[in-house]
């Protein structure tokens, strides 16, 4: 990248804006296991420390008006797709002021204005909703489309195989994103699938499928753009395989006995935040004071949302079954 | 007018289709087959394959996609063969449709019907013929209709349709082929009250759906013998109108159950308990239950007969609750 300048270079898919969104997330997920092990911050926590660049790389190809499905490890996706940080943490903290009004929390996050459809605990239980979401836009013409992200564990779920099978067969706008961190809780993808070439699974349902290095911000910000633009030109479903890892546990509850210390280090020197810094600085296109700045920004971004949810106020209890049913039959 | 149960549903089915450009029919069989009950019959050819959608045997995968269009601006008809087929998309029904609303802090309402038949006597054996209802009226978030008449076969699912939350809607298989007289100009009916289908002042029948033709057929014999039985059909098995249940057991001071479902932590043993908990002192009898044996349905008649409730048995427990058994 040398015209730094350049419109594009700035753009939602620009290395720059790539290198903020991934720092964005980072910092506000280094936040969040900080004020978990002070117990601000409860129930399960599962962050995405390390697997920035996929989060990064998919949201920077969309548009305003596409829908987002995510799984329950989804601050980034959440942060990504617009709502804003000070809403999220409110909704950690499970305050009124959350994005999900405090009843959702860290698994559950959701955002009308930004058609995030959460936050799914069930791994693989947002993959029909996508369907279903891009079958509403099929059928009313509009050319949305809709992002389902989900874990390597889910395409060992029934209902990967139904989803998908059914977005192909009936030619539907979703982007099906695997986020492959090679281990479903603690279950090594070779001891839970009998086909370790994702790409190659999704493929036998006719389905455009392609293999990326998660790592790297850019490879999968030109794999979703090339994607997205497929899907949105009425190509129907495609699917992505975004090679990852997470730095962190699981979740807090984690012990991690499953893998080895040697190679979550190795994974580690692939971090896709200095890979991508120091990619831009050896092009010119960032200097010390630059990242101080995005540094800057992003810190200042997670402290106000904590001081916002620190603020913030707790539901009355007097609402507790409220939002079981509609308010108001009429739809 | 002359009509069926069956027929009365694809009158509903039709008029939504035409009423509302949202609204469309998607699930197993219902379009070329033409429904696995008939009940679809001719709607591909009247509406075309885009609003009459048969799917693939998925039902986690097409309920669930029931639930995305839902959310993004359509009005699905979701039709599951039976409810034990449900079972194959419980987690999409309990864990999205009905939780997400509350999860998403009130700002995603799932405007979703799902239909399916329930319950027993056709010989089907013990993987089509169970009544699980009453399983998921134990799930908040969702709402339950069972229609037992040509009215609410016909006017129920409009009023589903606009209803902002989920609803379930359960046809029993035996009353499809029910036949009577409907209004020319039947249209939607409310969802939210039970019905007394036959005023009685000795004992309160309740029950819902497909027991609703034996236990009338019961309190006809009840009346023979000068028993007058009031027979309340439930209609909304969530949210259950309580109301309406305590009302009849203060008039009757007696209260039998029926229901086709096993007894053991199901809808009767709720209503049981809420007649317990609030009319306890009304009482001048049990509350009795006539419910469905606890076996895995048998395929031969005679002990798939032996199984379900019926209308003798529920005139022995009626008979013994007003004291006048043998």
């Amino acid at each position: 990248m040398t015209a730094p300048a350049d419109a594009a270079a700035a753009g939602p898919g620009s290395p720059r804006a790539l290198l903020r969104a991934m720092l964005r997330v980072r910092r506000l997920e280094e936040a969040c296991v900080r004020l978990y092990t002070e117990q601000k911050i409860r129930g399960f926590l599962h962050v995405s420390i390390g697997e920035e660049a996929v989060v990064a790389g998919v949201t920077s190809a969309l548009e305003p008006g596409d829908a987002i499905v995510a799984t329950y490890r989804e601050h980034g996706h959440a942060l990504l797709a617009g709502i804003p940080a000070r809403k999220l943490m409110a909704e950690m903290y499970g305050r009124a002021e959350g994005c999900s009004h405090g009843r959702g929390g860290s698994m559950h996050l959701f955002d009308a204005d930004a058609r995030f459809f959460g936050g799914n605990a069930i791994v693989a239980g947002g993959l029909p909703l996508a369907v279903g979401l891009a079958l509403a836009d099929a059928m009313q013409g509009r050319d949305r489309v809709t992002v389902c992200f989900f874990g390597e564990g889910a395409m060992a779920e029934g209902e990967f195989h139904e989803s998908i099978n059914l977005a192909a067969l009936w030619r539907l706008p979703v982007l099906f994103c695997c986020e492959n961190n090679l281990y479903a809780m603690g279950t090594a993808l070779a001891r839970s699938e009998s086909q370790t070439d994702l790409a190659l699974k999704a493929s036998s349902y006719g389905v455009p499928s392609w293999e990326v290095d998660g790592m790297d911000a850019l490879a999968v910000a030109d794999a979703a753009r090339k994607a997205v633009d497929s899907v949105r030109a009425g190509g129907g479903p495609y699917f992505l395989e975004l090679r990852t890892y997470r730095f962190r546990a699981h979740s807090m509850f984690d012990p991690e006995r499953y893998r080895e210390r040697a190679e979550v280090a190795a994974w580690m020197e692939r971090d896709p935040i200095p890979l991508l810094r120091s990619s831009l600085t050896s092009a010119g296109d960032l200097d010390d004071a630059g990242w101080a700045a995005l540094e800057r920004e992003a810190e200042d971004e997670v402290q106000d949302a904590i001081a916002f949810a620190e603020a913030g106020t707790l539901e009355p209890i007097e609402t507790l079954e409220r939002f079981v049913y509609s308010e108001g039959r009429a739809p | 007018m002359k009509t069926t149960y069956r027929e009365a549903m694809r009158a509903a089915l039709r008029e939504a289709l035409q009423r509302d450009d949202r609204v469309f029919l998607m699930g197993e069989d219902v379009g070329a087959y033409g429904g696995c009950y008939a009940v679809s019959l001719g709607l591909l050819e009247e509406f075309g394959p885009e609003r009459v959608r048969d799917t693939p045997l998925s039902e986690s995968g097409f309920v669930g996609a029931g639930i995305g269009a839902a959310l993004n601006g359509m009005r699905p008809i979701v039709e599951i063969m039976t409810v034990n087929f449900s079972l194959l998309a419980l987690d999409q029904i309990v864990n999205s449709a009905a939780s997400l609303l509350h999860m998403s802090g009130g700002q995603f309402n799932v405007p979703l019907v799902i239909r399916m038949t329930t319950g027993a006597g056709r010989q089907l054996g013990a993987q089509h013929s169970h009544s699980l209802e009453g399983w998921y009226a134990h799930i908040p978030g969702l709402r339950l209709l069972a229609p037992a008449t040509l009215e609410d076969a016909r006017g129920m699912l409009w009023t589903a349709l606009a209803d902002p939350d989920p609803v379930l809607i359960f046809e029993h298989g035996s009353l499809y082929a029910a036949e009577g007289e409907l209004a020319d100009d039947a249209g939607p009916v409310g969802i939210d009250r039970a019905e007394i289908r036959r005023p009685g002042t000795d004992v309160t029948l309740i029950t819902y759906g497909g027991t609703l033709p034996l236990t009338l057929d019961a309190a006809a014999q009840l009346a023979e013998r000068g028993v007058a039985a009031e027979v309340i059909d439930l209609r909304t098995l969530r949210p259950l109108d309580e109301e309406t249940i305590l009302a009849s057991v203060a008039r009757t001071h007696r209260a039998v159950i029926v229901d086709e479902a096993w007894r053991s932590g199901s809808l009767s043993a709720e209503i049981a308990a809420r007649i317990a908990e609030k009319a306890f002192y009304e009482l001048d009898a049990p509350v009795a239950r006539v419910c469905g044996a606890e076996v895995p349905m048998p395929y031969p008649k005679h002990l798939e007969e032996a199984a379900l409730p019926s209308a003798a048995r529920v005139v022995a427990a009626a008979l013994e609750a007003v004291g006048a058994g043998a």
